[in-house]
């Protein structure tokens, strides 16, 4: 009787401590963080939205689509890498590919992506980098390689009779070395760098 | 400067960081655990609770408490998902369905953050908040409670008690986890990690399409699932989404925080038994395995073999270009080593050897570090099999620190070792042993033909029982098999360990201290810090080989 008591107890401690805990921990901790990011960081702490014109086309940290509605690159847009969030890019649905280093359905996205951009731009398959043919973690990765943005200059250039040189310094301008000399890779962001390219239409 | 030097620098400046923290981190928790004088928010909270904060307990009593507050964790995170479509802030989501809310509520009170399900699609604002987040701070400080029992066993001479555990609770709670994670979240905010209530915002994008940009209140919640050693993300890409992880040095950032408190509490051991040179031994066969396992991943990740990774020029399936190889190998190792689980790059899809490493990493056992807590207690139950080994060599009475390891005490330590293990091979075997099983396995859930398939199934059971939580993920886990036996196994992972380690602490607790004698093993030195690591791998690591050379090992060398 004595332990069934006890046990009772114990219970009853639990429930209240995990209320209180809760309160403190699942609700005054998030409200407080989301109080000074509003305030102190708010261009982060809303998803870092790039404006053009005033109107958000999307974030700097998401990687969104150049592609038209049957999926196929537009040319006149620098290409992100390939995704596998929902039918791609879905910013709704972050999903890497998950496919195995040996899966056949991987070796043949592979192939597929290396003629594609072989026949897009115009290089040999020797020339193309791996993050050109595979998908990402996250299915939203904002960045590519400067060797992936080098290749597409010429492309890009022709499909907006734009000079091959203003492109190829818009891309040297836009690569992003690694974080403070030495940590990561380096990238270029591709919404930032396709934005730019538009403003460069503009003034011509 | 060539991109392996710069790695090196890398990892350098973690250790750096990690050697700042090491002393005013540890004698900080070895304090918060120690001090006799309880806040005045803390005697709130023991009033409102009906917790004697002053009153001790013995191992049972501590055990029952840690039993109760789990069971009511549990009700409590199954609840709110059943729940979540009457919930303010749900994003309009419905219930979670019975199986995966039972899934769910065992991987977040255990410390696991297993994740059957896609989160962007099934969990609204109000169950990530009061269920997931609240879960990654108390399991994490359940964790660290329980070590600090063990340490306590072996500090204390002729004690019936280990102190009391909703002490213990709160104050790892509020004065460790709470304050640490304000912090980081903070920084993570400045790195660009999203915290606000906006729900998702369609954006019309530069090519004229339309993008669906998630918002939440992420950088909270990412802090904690990183400092709890928790790893359930907010989105399904986890720490690969750009929400969550967006640059490279928030990156390290999140690795650091990973390892700091798992770091740390080797010196929290060492003064509290009053020997800092014990705690110097255990970070030492830590760091050991840390190193090794690192410089390995690294190295498969960078050497690149196997038909997808040759075809396109580098394994760079999975992985996020602001991090490459080496960013994601490193993010893999931290995660795998420790019980966090979190993923900056999908395991699936790294080089075969690769995943096999990750595998190989929670199968030591994950004490190197380990998780908050569970990595410390861990690697003290090894350590006092490896006195036992040199003691049955020299033919003496085995001790540690000044503690008599008898019958008693080892056959909990065996217990202990043998509970993953069995957990692991039994459920993987069922999986594939039992036909109607075969069936919905094969058929629904792996993702992968061949080898590789059986190597997702062998993973879901070591990250389970393990209480990791990451994922060959390709494995589509949320099916009535794998919902209730990953369930089980998590919930025998976590409470089975941590009655024998805290019926250990009371025995060890009981016992008078011998006084050192020529005889006795030093423990604090290089050949002790050997034997350890030999131990972890006689133990741990060997148990598992035959099962690894059906997965990994045939996928990597065939």
């Amino acid at each position: 009787m004595a332990t069934t008591r006890g046990t009772l107890r114990q219970y009853g401690v639990a429930v209240r401590a995990l209320l209180v805990l809760t309160l403190i921990l699942g609700v005054l901790y998030p409200l407080v963080i989301t109080g000074i990011g509003q305030l102190a960081l708010p261009q982060q702490a809303n998803g870092s939205l790039v404006r053009v014109d005033g109107r958000a086309v999307g974030s700097a940290l998401i990687g969104q689509s150049f592609a038209d509605a049957e999926g196929t690159p537009l040319p006149q847009w620098f290409q992100p890498r390939p995704s596998a969030a929902g039918s791609g890019h879905d910013a709704a649905a972050s999903s890497g590919s998950n496919w195995g280093p040996e899966n056949p359905d991987l070796v043949a996205a592979i192939r597929d992506r290396q003629s594609a951009i072989e026949k897009l731009d115009g290089v040999s398959v020797s020339a193309i980098p791996p993050d050109a043919v595979t998908a990402s973690g996250s299915g939203l990765d904002p960045h590519i390689s400067p060797e992936y943005a080098r290749l597409q200059v010429h492309r890009v250039a022709a499909a907006r009779s734009l000079e091959t040189a203003r492109v190829s310094a818009l891309v040297e301008s836009m690569i992003q070395e690694r974080d403070l000399g030495y940590l990561g890779e380096p990238t270029v962001n591709v919404l930032a760098l396709n934005a730019a390219l538009a403003g460069m239409d503009e003034k011509n | 400067m060539p991109p392996l030097v710069l790695f090196a620098l890398q990892l350098l400046t973690l250790a750096l960081l990690l050697a700042v923290l090491y002393r005013p981190l540890g004698d900080y928790m070895a304090t918060v655990y120690s001090s006799t004088r309880h806040l005045r928010v803390e005697k709130v909270i023991y009033r409102l609770t009906g917790v004697n904060q002053d009153a001790e307990q013995t191992w049972p009593i501590y055990f029952r408490s840690v039993l109760a507050f789990s069971a009511v964790g549990i009700l409590a995170v199954y609840g709110l998902q059943r729940l979540q479509a009457f919930l303010p802030f749900a994003l309009g989501l419905p219930a979670v369905s019975e199986q995966l809310s039972f899934n769910t509520a065992i991987s977040f009170v255990t410390n696991t953050n297993w994740q059957s399900y896609s989160p962007e699609a099934t969990m609204g604002y109000s169950v990530q908040l009061l269920g997931l987040a609240v879960q990654n701070f108390l399991s994490a400080a359940v964790g660290i409670a329980v070590a600090v029992a063990l340490v306590r066993g072996l500090a204390r001479a002729a004690s019936p008690t280990l102190g009391n555990f909703w002490v213990d609770l709160v104050r790892g709670s509020l004065r460790i986890l709470l304050p640490f994670a304000a912090v980081a979240a903070i920084v993570l905010l400045a790195g660009g990690v999203i915290q606000n209530f906006a729900g998702f915002q369609d954006v019309g994008t530069l090519a004229g399409g339309t993008q669906s940009i998630p918002g939440g209140p992420v950088a909270s919640q990412e802090a904690i699932k990183l400092l709890g050693t928790n790893g359930g993300g907010f989105f399904n890409a986890n720490s690969a989404h750009p929400f969550e992880n967006p640059t490279a040095w928030v990156n390290l950032v999140e690795v650091l925080l990973m390892l700091a408190i798992p770091f740390a509490l080797p010196r929290t051991f060492g003064r509290m038994v009053g020997d800092n040179r014990q705690g110097y031994a255990i970070l030492a066969a830590m760091g050991t395995f840390f190193v090794l396992s690192v410089s390995l991943l690294s190295a498969l990740e960078l050497g690149g073999r196997g038909t997808a990774p040759v075809l396109a020029g580098g394994a760079m399936e999975g992985k996020e270009q602001r991090f490459g190889e080496l960013g994601s190998a490193l993010f893999g190792t931290t995660s795998t080593l420790t019980s966090t689980g979190a993923v900056n790059s999908m395991h699936d899809s790294y080089t075969a050897l690769g995943g096999g490493t990750t595998m190989l990493n929670m199968m030591l056992g994950e004490l190197a570090p380990g998780g908050v807590g569970s990595g410390l207690y861990g690697m003290l139950v090894i350590a006092i099999l490896a006195v036992f080994i040199a003691g049955l060599m020299v033919g003496r009475t085995p001790e540690y620190l000044g503690k008599k390891l008898g019958a008693r005490e080892i056959k909990l330590a065996s217990l202990y070792i043998l509970t993953t293990p069995t957990l692991v091979l039994v459920g993987t075997a069922l999986s594939f042993g039992i036909p109607v099983i075969r069936e919905s396995v094969i058929g629904t859930s792996i993702l992968n033909p061949g080898l590789h398939g059986f190597s997702e199934v062998l993973y879901a059971f070591t990250s389970a029982a393990n209480n990791n939580g990451s994922a060959f993920a390709g494995l589509t886990a949320n099916t009535p098999w794998f919902n209730t036996a990953l369930g089980v196994a998590m919930l025998l992972g976590r409470l089975l360990p941590i009655l024998f380690v805290l019926a250990l602490a009371g025995s060890l607790a009981a016992q008078e201290k011998v006084p050192v004698t020529a005889g006795t093993l030093p423990t604090h030195r290089p050949l002790f810090v050997g034997l350890l690591c030999g131990t972890v791998v006689i133990v741990s690591a060997l148990t598992y080989f035959p099962v690894l050379a059906l997965g990994p090992l045939a996928e990597g060398l065939l």
